[in-house]
């Protein structure tokens, strides 16, 4: 497309956003005050003053996340298998295996390097994962974390690549695990992800029912899984 | 200037949404065309972040620290950005083994190039 075309384009978005803005005010900000009364329904108001009674979660976006729309994120987890798995066809698939040159082993500094960092960043990863029901974080940031620690596997050791076949089997076991406890909740009170562990006292490690033992399984498959993303991204033979 | 402050996020976030859309309508580069995509989710991440803004609002985590008992920001466009966020990852690696594949069928990643390429 035309460069003078697009810009024309661009300008009569902008023009529609500018007047978007022109209107009544919009978000949050607008909800405060008379606008939304009480009588109609407000979820976040709602989610921000009964979340800690009903899940014992102090975060109130994770009880969001894993009890009251936990439906959804399986469907995120979902997604992000399938975005995992078209990667993998299209990156591995009818492809000439040629054999390039090998990579040049990193020197011993980086090699010592990293091996001793993988580990606690594994651990940090953990870390935000196991307490994703009290703190900033969950299983998705911690998961991200523990990718970024197998990003720098295949940078920094060449020498030594994360076993894929562990990798897979991780993630699958831990993406199931997550449909199980859906599961159970079903068989136990009627509904899928039931919170049906007790809650335990809320700022507790050990609270909020399932949601750090969902956060948990979701932190491993995330891992695994953009883990495996990289290690695919950056050419490493399976 | 009570307009700046009031929506200065929108602004912002209306800002990066276009550069992202000019970047996809006129560059040519297949790595520039997704930095520009994954502009635009930024822009929308932002978007729906500031929506459920409110101000001198904290974060929707409850903890027994001082300071706590103000107003907290709206905690279910938080929870949809964090949805959003991981699909626009999954969005971006597939792109990006698309245009790997691109370039290893073509060896280019410029795609005017690739359009005229007979076949």
């Amino acid at each position: 497309m035309g460069k003078a075309l697009s810009l024309v384009v661009l300008l009569v978005l902008a023009l529609g956003l500018a007047s978007a803005l022109r209107g009544p005010s919009i978000g949050a900000e607008a909800n405060r005050g008379e606008l939304l009364d009480d009588q109609k329904v407000n979820f976040g108001r709602r989610y921000n003053s009964r979340a800690v009674e009903e899940t014992g979660a102090s975060n109130v976006v994770a009880s969001v996340l894993v009890t009251y729309r936990g439906l959804d994120t399986l469907g995120e987890v979902t997604v992000l298998f399938v975005a995992a798995l078209g990667l993998a066809v299209l990156l591995h698939t009818g492809r000439d295996r040629k054999s390039g040159k090998e990579a040049e082993p990193p020197s011993l500094i980086v090699f010592t390097g990293c091996r001793f960092v993988f580990p606690l960043i594994l651990l940090f990863g953990a870390y935000i994962f196991m307490h994703g029901h009290l703190t900033p974080g969950g299983g998705f940031q911690g998961g991200a974390v523990v990718a970024s620690g197998f990003l720098l596997i295949y940078l920094g050791c060449r020498g030594r690549q994360p076993h894929r076949e562990r990798l897979n089997a991780v993630e699958s076991l831990s993406g199931a695990a997550f449909v199980v406890i859906g599961l159970i909740g079903l068989a136990v009170g009627g509904s899928f992800l039931l919170n049906f562990l007790p809650q335990g006292s809320p700022y507790a490690l050990l609270s909020a029912g399932i949601i750090p033992v969902v956060y948990v399984f979701i932190g491993f498959k995330v891992g695994c899984e953009l883990g495996g993303i990289v290690g695919d991204l950056s050419g490493a033979r399976r | 200037m009570s307009f700046l402050t009031h929506y200065v996020h929108y602004i912002g976030c209306f800002a990066l949404i276009l550069i992202g859309l000019y970047i996809v309508l006129v560059k040519s580069n297949l790595i520039k065309i997704i930095i520009g995509i994954t502009l635009i989710d930024t822009g929308v991440n932002l978007f729906l972040v500031s929506v459920g803004y409110i101000r001198m609002g904290t974060a929707p985590i409850f903890s027994q620290a001082e300071g706590a008992g103000r107003q907290m920001v709206d905690p279910v466009p938080q929870a949809l950005v964090l949805t959003a966020i991981v699909i626009g990852v999954s969005v971006v690696a597939l792109a990006l083994s698309v245009a790997i594949r691109l370039y290893e069928h073509y060896g280019t990643l410029d795609l005017r190039r690739i359009r005229d390429l007979k076949w």
